[in-house]
């Protein structure tokens, strides 16, 4: 907030405040995030369920399990769910405890971007072990 | 209007600070809340274990057996304990809170019970994934 100090007397009002309040779409993200929640938990339980089945199971089971279509489909959607709901749900514990504009930003981005990499490269296995075995 | 903020702190009262947070003994309900933050975090690293098991799986049997090793051992076991923990309590507590965001449960009673039985839950269920996966094994 500092940095705000030595333009106080030559930026409108507006000028400053753009950029720091409500962007329209604070009630979409946070029902989309409640929804994408509760559409989790049936994922979760079936993935759980599947892997406690899989305890100690050798490679070839494995990937004949990840290659049949539905399991795929579902471990594609998990993948997609997962890595949003990590990305953002960082989010909100970096928004709440990072105070440096800077540093947030920062934290968030890298966390997305991460998330985002192993989001691929989880799915892209997936896809892998289904069309090419 | 938004440069309050901005005011010099010497301009200041010096009004004595208010006890801060380890002063007091936490409560259930604000254990369990952040305990849905430690986890979640923990989760999000978790994540990591989660995308070398499928890579591992996709690039062959030799990458595979050793992610199955690491896992299998003591160390690999009791980070699958913690993991599996963290699963439960958050995926318990994260229901808890879609319950409250849709306006239910949120008398001080019901955030107690609430509290006891996501607690009391993902340690059952901790021990019943576990006991399950040894038996199947």
């Amino acid at each position: 907030m500092a940095a705000n100090q030595s333009d106080v007397g030559f930026r409108s009002s507006l000028g400053r405040v753009r950029g720091l309040g409500s962007a329209r779409t604070g009630a979409e993200h946070w029902v989309s995030y409640r929804l994408l929640s509760a559409a989790y938990v049936p994922l979760l339980l079936w993935f759980i369920i599947a892997v406690v089945g899989l305890t100690g199971a050798d490679h070839a089971t494995v990937t004949a399990w990840i290659a049949k279509p539905l399991n795929a489909v579902l471990l594609l959607l998990l993948i997609g769910v997962t890595f949003h709901h990590a990305a953002y749900g960082m989010q909100e514990i970096y928004e709440d405890y990072i105070h440096g504009k800077l540093a947030k930003t920062a934290v968030i981005g890298l966390t997305r971007g991460a998330c985002l990499v192993l989001a691929v490269a989880s799915a892209f296995s997936v896809l892998k072990i289904a069309f090419a075995g | 209007m938004t440069d309050t903020q901005a005011a010099p702190t010497a301009q200041r009262p010096n009004r004595p600070l208010s006890p801060h947070l380890q002063v007091y003994r936490l409560p259930l309900p604000a254990i369990a809340s952040i305990t849905h933050r430690i986890t979640g975090a923990g989760l999000t690293a978790g994540t990591l274990l989660f995308a070398w098991w499928l890579v591992a799986a996709a690039t062959g049997a030799e990458a595979f057996d050793t992610v199955q090793g690491v896992l299998g051992s003591p160390i690999g076991l009791l980070i699958l304990f913690g993991f599996t923990w963290a699963t439960w309590y958050h995926t318990l507590n994260g229901i808890r809170h879609l319950v409250w965001d849709a306006g239910g449960a949120l008398e001080l009673g019901a955030v107690y019970r609430g509290g006891f039985l996501v607690w009391g839950g993902s340690v059952g269920l901790t021990i019943v994934t576990f006991i399950a996966a040894f038996a199947l094994k």
